[in-house]
């Protein structure tokens, strides 16, 4: 399973960071940093949530 | 075959079809809205939606995704009227839509000021006719804009307003603006940094009458026809003239068409831990009031959020407990709200205590002059609220401690952590420079 951003569309509210810190992470920029691409094995569950919890949709999974 | 029927067609009630549906629920389901719009996303219209030449569609789905991927029926452009919860009907119309599991998302609608109606020029922001009515009349050559109310919808449109070249008077009613949901101390930043935009904040101030004068022949002859505001007169007698005005006073839950359908009404729909109201009927959005387990002894009673993140999760919660009541999970979370102001960020997660002052600690930044800045919020021994004004990368941090439970000194830890970070980072920074 993988993680794509819509770049358009983040702007770096951080949701996705308080539900998966260890995929998500927002910079001091307001910039969003994922660190794995690809859903590490056991947090599909966080990732999900982190990505239906995005104020401007912009997460979503490819391969689920 | 059981049935779902959603009351409310914005981001709750869009949540709600979408989640049972992921989840393989194959019964039929139905989405009611008032409006005649498909669900659109609320958040920007009192913001990029005003502010931005082309203006963005602000609508969540295509149609065809109701009919097609979802299978949801759409009855959109009437509210629904009546509840039997014996019977476990909806009214539409003239039309009894039955039901199994039911969630009521019908949201709030803007509190208005008395005396306005028919007033050419007032505005409220709520729905997507109010933001296309207030695009136009910002962006049609007015010089001024007066916003009532310094909550966070008036602060952002006063903040377009600056944005858009107007000079922009902000009236509110409390001598600090924003008390209630930052504390007094907080409030009293969030105020700088309009301040430092030009905007005219006026504190303790009463409306006591909006000024109009007979416009021109289309709003002579609309249907109250009351003429264009001109003004607003204060309690003390001062006049602040005026082309647009905003009022930003709050919203009311809209629960009206649930008078007599045995649910408690109580600024909202009450409602338990697993947002149920009634036998099959689950609450979600604006109009949700239930304990968050998350800050019982912290907070007295059962709270009502309006919030976008609320909504989309209790949309979701509410749907699958309503197709599957057996099996109902409580849902607790960690409110979360942002605001836009200027070209900054107000970010705040958990919960304001109401005496909140004393227990507030700035642990990021300078507070005094309006941010950047983070602080954090405490009740007893635990961490339960982080507001940040432009520093997008500390409060989401609070928000995991606030949702574990965590104490005041993990807070403090993690804020001498993040303080030693920033530093670190700042180093780099400088030898990359000097390099």
């Amino acid at each position: 399973m993988r993680i794509v951003v819509d770049w358009d569309r983040c702007t770096g509210m951080g949701m996705c960071e308080s539900l998966a810190p260890d995929v998500f992470e927002v910079d001091d920029d307001g910039s969003l940093i994922v660190h794995s691409e690809e859903v590490p094995e056991g947090q599909e569950g966080e990732v999900r949530e982190a990505v239906a919890s995005c104020p401007t949709e912009a997460l979503s999974l490819e391969g689920e | 075959m059981p049935r779902l029927v959603v009351v409310g067609a914005s981001l709750a009630g869009l949540r709600a079809v979408e989640a049972v549906r992921r989840d393989g629920f194959d019964g039929d389901v139905t989405l009611i809205g008032a409006e005649e719009h498909l669900p659109y996303d609320r958040p920007p219209l009192s913001k990029e939606y005003l502010s931005a030449d082309e203006c963005p569609d602000p609508r969540y789905r295509e149609e065809e995704t109701f009919a097609g991927d979802l299978e949801v029926e759409l009855l959109l452009g009437t509210p629904a009227s009546a509840l039997d919860t014996t019977g476990r009907t909806v009214t539409v119309a003239h039309r009894a839509v039955p039901y199994d599991g039911l969630v009521i998302a019908t949201g709030a609608h803007a509190r208005t000021l008395p005396g306005t109606e028919g007033i050419a020029g007032v505005h409220t922001v709520r729905t997507l006719d109010d933001a296309q009515a207030l695009r136009a009349a910002l962006r049609g050559g007015a010089r001024r804009l007066t916003v009532v109310g310094a909550g966070f919808i008036g602060s952002e449109v006063a903040a377009v307003g600056r944005k858009l070249g107007l000079e922009v008077t902000i009236l509110e009613a409390l001598e600090t603006p924003l008390a209630r949901a930052v504390g007094e101390r907080m409030g009293r930043a969030l105020t700088h940094l309009h301040r430092a935009q030009g905007t005219d904040v006026r504190t303790g101030v009463a409306v006591s009458e909006v000024l109009a004068e007979a416009g021109d022949a289309a709003e002579r002859s609309s249907t109250h026809g009351r003429g264009r505001v001109t003004g607003v007169r204060l309690g003390d007698g001062t006049e602040v003239a005026t082309d647009v005005l905003v009022v930003g006073i709050g919203a009311r839950p809209t629960t009206d068409w649930l008078e007599g359908s045995g649910l408690t009404l109580d600024d909202g729909v009450v409602a338990d831990e697993t947002l149920a109201a009634a036998d099959g009927v689950y609450v979600a959005g604006d109009v949700a009031r239930w304990p968050n387990g998350l800050f019982s002894g912290v907070v007295d009673g059962p709270m009502r959020l309006e919030h976008w993140t609320s909504a989309a999760d209790q949309g979701g919660r509410a749907a699958r407990n309503a197709v599957d009541p057996a099996s109902a999970t409580a849902y607790e979370t960690v409110p979360y709200f942002w605001s836009d102001w200027y070209d900054g960020r107000v970010q705040f997660v958990g919960v304001a205590p109401e005496d909140g002052a004393d227990h507030i600690e700035v642990v990021a930044g300078d507070d005094t002059e309006g941010g950047p800045f983070t602080a954090i919020y405490r009740a007893g021994e635990r961490i339960v609220g982080a507001l940040a004004v432009d520093m997008p990368a500390e409060v989401m941090k609070y928000r995991r401690l606030i949702g574990g439970r965590k104490s005041w000194d993990d807070a403090l830890e993690l804020a001498e952590q993040r303080r030693a970070a920033r530093a670190q980072k700042a180093a780099e920074k400088q030898r990359e420079a000097s390099s």
